[in-house]
């Protein structure tokens, strides 16, 4: 009997693979019947995170604002934070023949790069391509992948310091170091200190918890604090605030979000902004045939520049004139 | 679920299939849960990038898996000749190999290998074989599992699997427990290691993040084989970690299909690998209605 309901039960399970695996196979031929075949653009997100997020909505809404809706289907899928299940999507997007593939972020760029290399890729938010291994050269796209990076503008964010906190000349640099994108920009800001004869510490975090501890070792020993465009503080980002305010220490960061969240000052990615490339990247290369080698891996066109006042009276800075009119100012 | 769909969960299957024998090894035939292959998976996967990088694919898997075994061992000594609880000690060996597994990676949270030649294109290009994947997969899987099912058969192998069953008696019957256990996690940790230096190689790069729940994906593919096939005998035990794995990849894949919120995904594979797991207690209380059947006859 035990036998007989352990047999039953794996053919139940069996069964309902198979039974999962026929009406996939039978829907492709039901919309034939419609004359206007949609052609479908899979997005692979490889968490929820709120950069992550804005992208992605900008992309599907963009997409329907330019009137592409009809000739447009979206295949959102999000690997809930499971690296394998990145793959699984990936040759799930392959097997069902979409036209193009939207990866969110540098480990989705790669498991899609990796899985084909016929179906055209755009990349969205992948600071660095060159250093990701997913083309040779930002301007040589001869693979079938291009993109929006989203590198943040290392120069433009110590020349703002510098404006600001002209007596800042010792950062320290909070990051994670299990972040490729973090890393990589912290590569480059210690690049431009070592150029411009600025001092930095490194304060590392590999979690959230970890924060507020390497905040507060950074009190005394530096002028100002760097953070780039850095997931893991960016959702702990009110610690770090709080941490420079009672410290008295400038933060600058790398992402329009992080002001809102208590950061001081950013020339930082606007995510709406790379979303809407994305998709105007999508309709050239789907819509009206352009190829990828025509389509170099392009930069956010317009970077946000914002200054958290609230936080500059806090730790006593005064925002001069002339960036009041340039810089968008949160209370 | 189209072709590729199914051919890429049977390749997954396999892939994480190494993890499960690993797991397996430690949670069922010694009978302690090992927190460390969080940190050794990464760590294969770190290693082989790094040798693959530099032009060494096969011998990238096979330090990826000396690697490993030493990670495994850190564990046991830890366990057995310092006192530390198991799944602390797990703990403590997975907390300090991201440093190390940064270390590997010279300080690189991610490393490419894109275009890089590696053991599934090697064979391609010798052989001009299509599934290379799956075929390197399904013989790494079998060569692992074969070596396990003597492995566990002969002296040593059941010595380790006597200290997992009661370890009083083995000690008494002299044999050195803690030897047993070292040797078991070494090999526990050694073939997650291989997994993780596969999968790299397979997604052509390794990111220090990409062992997260490995534990927890390697104890569904445990749980959903058992839930099908009873593992009483080791042959039948890692052939059912097998198919559990590689039903659980099914399982993801039939759930992307669906068209569901993609939000849902996690609950939904709870709630899958959930029903898979109250199978046997299905079976054990069917078991019961039939005996008070025959007590009322």
């Amino acid at each position: 009997m035990k036998k007989l309901i352990s047999v039953v039960m794996t053919t139940v399970l069996g069964v309902t693979l198979l039974a999962g695996c026929s009406p996939k196979q039978e829907q492709p031929q039901q919309p034939v019947e419609q004359p206007p075949k949609k052609i479908t653009v899979g997005i692979l997100q490889p968490m929820d995170h709120t950069s992550l997020n804005q992208i992605r909505d900008t992309v599907i809404a963009e997409i329907e604002a330019m009137g592409l809706g009809d000739q447009i289907e979206i295949d959102y899928k999000n690997a809930n934070g499971d690296p394998s299940t990145m793959v699984s999507i990936a040759s799930q997007f392959i097997g069902n023949n979409v036209g193009l593939i939207v990866p969110i972020g540098t480990n989705a760029a790669q498991t899609v790069a990796a899985a084909t290399k016929d179906i055209p890729i755009v990349f969205a938010a992948v600071s660095y391509p060159v250093d990701a291994g997913l083309v040779t050269d930002l301007k040589k796209t001869d693979g079938n992948i291009t993109g929006v990076t989203n590198a943040i503008a290392i120069d433009e964010i110590f020349n703002l310091a510098k404006t600001l906190t002209p007596d800042a000349s010792k950062f320290g640099f909070v990051y994670n170091t299990g972040e490729v994108n973090a890393v990589s920009s912290i590569d480059r800001a210690k690049e431009y200190c070592d150029a411009h004869g600025l001092e930095y510490v490194d304060a590392v975090i590999t979690n959230t918890g970890e924060l507020q501890q390497t905040a507060q070792s950074l009190a005394g020993k530096v002028h100002a604090i760097f953070t780039p465009n850095d997931n893991m503080v960016a959702s702990a980002m009110p610690v770090l605030a709080g941490e420079g305010i009672k410290a008295k220490l400038p933060v600058y960061v790398g992402a329009d979000s992080m002001v809102k969240d208590g950061g001081f000052a950013s020339v930082g990615i606007d995510y709406t902004i790379l979303g809407k490339q994305v998709a105007q990247m999508v309709e050239r290369i789907l819509i009206d045939g352009e190829k990828i080698s025509d389509n170099p891996v392009e930069v956010v066109a317009e970077y946000a520049k914002l200054i958290n006042k609230t936080t500059a009276d806090a730790i006593g800075v005064p925002v001069p004139e002339e960036l009041l009119k340039e810089f968008i100012i949160l209370e | 679920m189209s072709l590729v769909a199914a051919t890429g969960a049977l390749e997954l299957g396999f892939a994480y299939a190494l993890l499960a024998f690993g797991i397996y090894i430690s949670f069922r035939i010694l009978n302690i849960p090992d927190l460390t292959v969080d940190g050794s998976f990464v760590l294969g996967a770190a290693v082989s990038a790094v040798l693959t990088g530099s032009g060494h694919p096969v011998p990238g898997i096979a330090v990826a898996a000396l690697a490993g075994c030493a990670a495994g061992c850190v564990t046991a000594i830890q366990q057995t000749k310092f006192g530390i609880p198991p799944i602390l000690a797990g703990i403590l060996t997975m907390t300090g190999l991201y440093s190390i597994n940064l270390l590997v990676m010279s300080g690189k949270a991610n490393v490419p290998m894109l275009g890089k030649t590696n053991v599934f294109s090697l064979l391609e290009k010798a052989a001009d074989i299509r599934y290379s994947k799956l075929v390197i997969l399904f013989f790494v899987v079998l060569l692992v599992f074969l070596f396990y099912n003597y492995f566990f058969k002969t002296q040593l192998g059941l010595s380790i699997r006597a200290t997992g069953d009661n370890e009083a008696m083995v000690r008494a019957s002299s044999i050195d427990t803690d030897m047993a256990k070292i040797i078991g996690f070494g090999l526990s940790n050694a073939t997650v290691a291989v997994s993780g230096a596969l999968v790299a190689q397979m997604q052509q790069s390794a990111d220090i993040n990409m062992g997260a729940g490995m534990i927890v994906i390697g104890l569904a593919s445990l749980i959903i084989g058992d839930a099908i096939l009873k593992n009483k005998t080791v042959f039948r035990g890692l052939l059912s970690v097998i198919i559990g794995s590689v039903v659980y990849r099914f399982l993801i894949a039939l759930i992307l299909t669906t068209s569901l919120p993609p939000s849902f995904l996690k609950l939904i594979s709870a709630l899958v690998v959930a029903v898979a797991i109250s199978l046997p207690n299905l079976r054990v209380k069917t078991g019961f209605s039939r005996l008070r059947i025959r007590e009322g006859e």
